[in-house]
């Protein structure tokens, strides 16, 4: 099975990014135990220069991590066919259930990736780049999760048997089961509806309200409603989101939208929720660091664009998951 | 925005400034891109090919297995399958295999009661008579013969046989039909010696095709001596069997991408004096190392998405106009008579996204440290050097 090309890439991929993060870890150990930012030595100033070659480092690592995250799903659903009874990605990670757990921490990874990658690029406009030891304390947390990953995914891939009977996601998603899965898919529309509406118009509310007031407590709220309004659009693409897109009211899976006889309509829809969320989280997480003077220059400076960034993500969301509920023949309300 | 732009235009200028030094990288790099890129278009291309034309397979073939062996199997067999409820026709089939010393290749023989359904596309018709014959493309050019002349074939007792021929099949189904010879099943029969009473296998055609699995298992139950192989095992076997080809092929050529991933270090590591002038320049009139960088990375991914579109087009002009000569052979399977059918062109994104992954990051990684060595260098130190 190794030997499939996705996998091959994937798995050099993955042995690649472990490769830079080990090299940009070992650097970082050096950073932080000799740093210190009031001297001017010849040491601090080579200690300077090294933290671009980290930042670079981890900047490429992490990049690839992302793309990484998208391949796994994409190659979890092309090998589906290998497997007798699977129709889709969920097939191939119920064939070997390590692969849940991969997937699971590709998620971890994707926003902690993304949120070093800004903070990084945050903290190198400063002028006395106040973050650097939280910042190489986080990266030491992040190269293990990345080997944790590599490590998961060989598993994951060495141990998928062709012989073994999967189940689909029809089965998965289902509304007769005792699941969180089953219980989400078997929620009534109207309710799951409401909360979903309801969940992304108060993340819209409390966004125009953060590009219009300055106030604190916004800042903390957004991040709230960012990350609830995740988990409510994952739980709302099982409940009834997808069943639009299939335009079918019985089939409730998230990975099927990935495939190319629904347009591949599933990446541009999480892609949109993973910006919305993300650039959602950003104020909020800045929030406390803004005690440092330049940070919160800095902050001031680009809060502005994470805002619209997540503004124009969630708008694009809504548009493509809910352009089938507007526009498509099927109704799943009024009966 | 605009600033990356700048330093976009910046970085392209001088790009172009070396040319002879970025010609040669980006030459090597998109030959590399083309290895890799053929082997996955190909292999896509042949699994395509395969899926479609199995499509028409039957549903579920049953042969009889002797001693750890393929078997003649009795048509008697055929009642017992036949009361299966959810069984729609069987179908008892003759056919096998006919080395010919004077083409030095092997030729499918079938009887032509059962042609599959999808071999309609003929020249003429197929045979009626006991001494006739319909032959594929492949054989057609191997002999020479048109429709209306003679195929000569030895028997089992090596006496020769003429069968008139009445039709060739088309090209366009070459990949099924290029080896094959009909001729009329009691013909075949004598040919092969073949006992009346066997059939080489039972092609069996289900109601509802969910039930395969199940009749399958029946099937066995019943008659121990059988084996069912169902469709989609045909398919899922090709599936993996094109995967580990390719998957093998790509292990092989990961060592070219790391010769070329060598290659890639060392024109990034040795830049010329000029070059770390330009950026001591760039550096004295107010660059940043953010900004040395950054116009590395943009270096790095208009070389790479340069090299990678002229990769992926020489790959897709070498599989799909000139057929992937350099590999149809380790791909496409053994036999003599290899059929010559023209691939359909099929790009798939996945393909192109795990030959990105394949192929860009390596590059960028190793460009990585030369990038940044150049970036922090100091520009006073390098206006005197």
């Amino acid at each position: 099975m190794i030997l499939h090309p996705g996998i091959l890439s994937l798995l050099s991929g993955s042995l690649l990014t472990l490769l830079v993060m080990l090299i940009a870890s070992g650097l970082g150990i050096r950073i932080l135990l000799s740093w210190d930012a009031s001297s001017s030595s010849e040491g601090q100033i080579i200690l300077e220069r090294k933290t671009w070659l980290v930042s670079t480092l981890v900047n490429y690592a992490l990049g690839f991590q992302i793309f990484s995250a998208f391949l796994f799903i994409a190659t979890a659903e092309d090998i589906h066919q290998l497997f007798v009874g699977a129709m889709c990605a969920t097939g191939s990670l119920n064939a070997n259930l390590v692969g849940w757990l991969v997937l699971l921490i590709k998620g971890i990874l994707l926003f902690a990736a993304a949120l070093w990658v800004i903070l990084n690029r945050l903290d190198q406009r400063t002028e006395d780049c106040p973050l650097v030891r939280q910042k190489y304390f986080a990266l030491l947390l992040l190269t293990p999760l990345v080997a944790l990953d590599g490590y998961l995914q060989w598993r994951y891939f060495r141990g998928l048997q062709p012989e073994i009977i999967t189940s689909c996601c029809g089965s998965l998603f289902s509304a007769d089961g005792e699941s969180v899965v089953s219980e989400l898919a078997g929620m009534p529309a109207r309710q799951a509806m409401l909360l979903f509406f309801s969940m992304t118009g108060t993340h819209l509310i409390v966004l125009s309200a953060c590009l219009r007031f300055k106030a604190t407590i916004l800042r903390p709220l957004l991040f709230m409603t960012a990350v609830l309004m995740l988990f409510i659009s994952l739980g709302a693409i099982i409940s009834f989101i997808s069943l639009y897109i299939y335009q079918m009211p019985s089939h409730h899976c998230p990975f099927d939208m990935l495939q190319s006889h629904y347009g591949y309509v599933g990446y541009p829809i999480y892609a949109a929720l993973f910006i919305a969320t993300l650039y959602g989280m950003l104020p909020g997480i800045c929030q406390p660091l803004r005690q440092h003077e330049s940070i919160e220059k800095e902050v001031d400076r680009i809060e502005r664009n994470w805002l619209w960034f997540s503004l124009w993500a969630t708008l694009i969301f809504l548009l493509i998951s809910c352009w089938q509920m507007v526009f498509g023949s099927f109704t799943l309300l009024g009966y | 925005m605009r600033r990356q732009l700048k330093i976009l235009e910046y970085t392209l200028s001088s790009l172009i400034r070396r040319k002879a030094k970025n010609f040669s990288l980006i030459v090597v790099y998109a030959f590399t891109i083309a290895t890799l890129g053929s082997v996955l278009f190909l292999t896509h291309a042949l699994k395509e090919e395969a899926t479609g034309s199995l499509t028409e397979a039957p549903a579920l073939t049953v042969q009889r297995i002797s001693a750890g062996r393929h078997d003649l199997i009795p048509t008697h067999y055929t009642t017992t399958i036949k009361h299966l409820p959810g069984v729609k026709s069987v179908t008892p089939r003759v056919w096998g295999y006919y080395y010919d010393s004077l083409i030095k290749a092997n030729l499918t023989l079938i009887g032509s009661n059962n042609p599959p359904a999808e071999l309609l596309l003929l020249d003429g018709n197929l045979p009626e008579n006991p001494q006739e014959c319909a032959i594929g493309k492949g054989v057609a050019d191997a002999f020479g013969p048109a429709i209306g002349d003679n195929l000569v074939l030895e028997d089992n007792e090596q006496k020769s046989n003429r069968f008139k021929i009445t039709g060739i099949f088309q090209a366009e189904s070459s990949l099924l039909t290029n080896d094959l010879v009909i001729l009329p099943e009691t013909t075949l029969r004598t040919f092969f010696s073949m006992d009346p009473e066997m059939a080489t296998d039972l092609v069996v055609e289900v109601y509802n095709p969910r039930e395969i699995k199940t009749l399958a298992k029946k099937i066995k139950y019943l008659l121990p001596d059988t084996r069912p192989i169902s469709r989609d095992e045909i398919l899922h076997t090709y599936d993996t069997l094109f995967n580990w080809r390719s998957g093998m092929m790509l292990a092989v050529a990961i060592a070219a991408l790391i010769s070329f991933c060598i290659l890639a270090w060392d024109k990034a590591t040795g830049i010329s004096a000029t070059e770390k002038q330009e950026i001591g320049i760039l550096k004295a009139l107010g660059w940043e190392t953010a900004d040395v960088l950054t116009a590395k990375f943009w270096e790095g991914l208009v070389l790479s998405l340069t090299s990678f579109l002229l990769g992926i087009l020489a790959a897709w002009i070498h599989v799909f106009v000139f057929a992937a000569p350099a590999l149809v052979p380790l791909l496409k399977g053994w036999s003599v008579l290899f059929p010559k059918f023209q691939l359909t062109p099929a790009i798939d994104f996945y393909q192109l996204f795990v030959l990105a992954f394949l192929t860009i990051g390596p590059y960028l990684v190793c460009t990585i440290i030369p990038s940044w060595k150049t970036a922090v260098t100091d520009p006073e130190q390098i206006m005197r050097g």
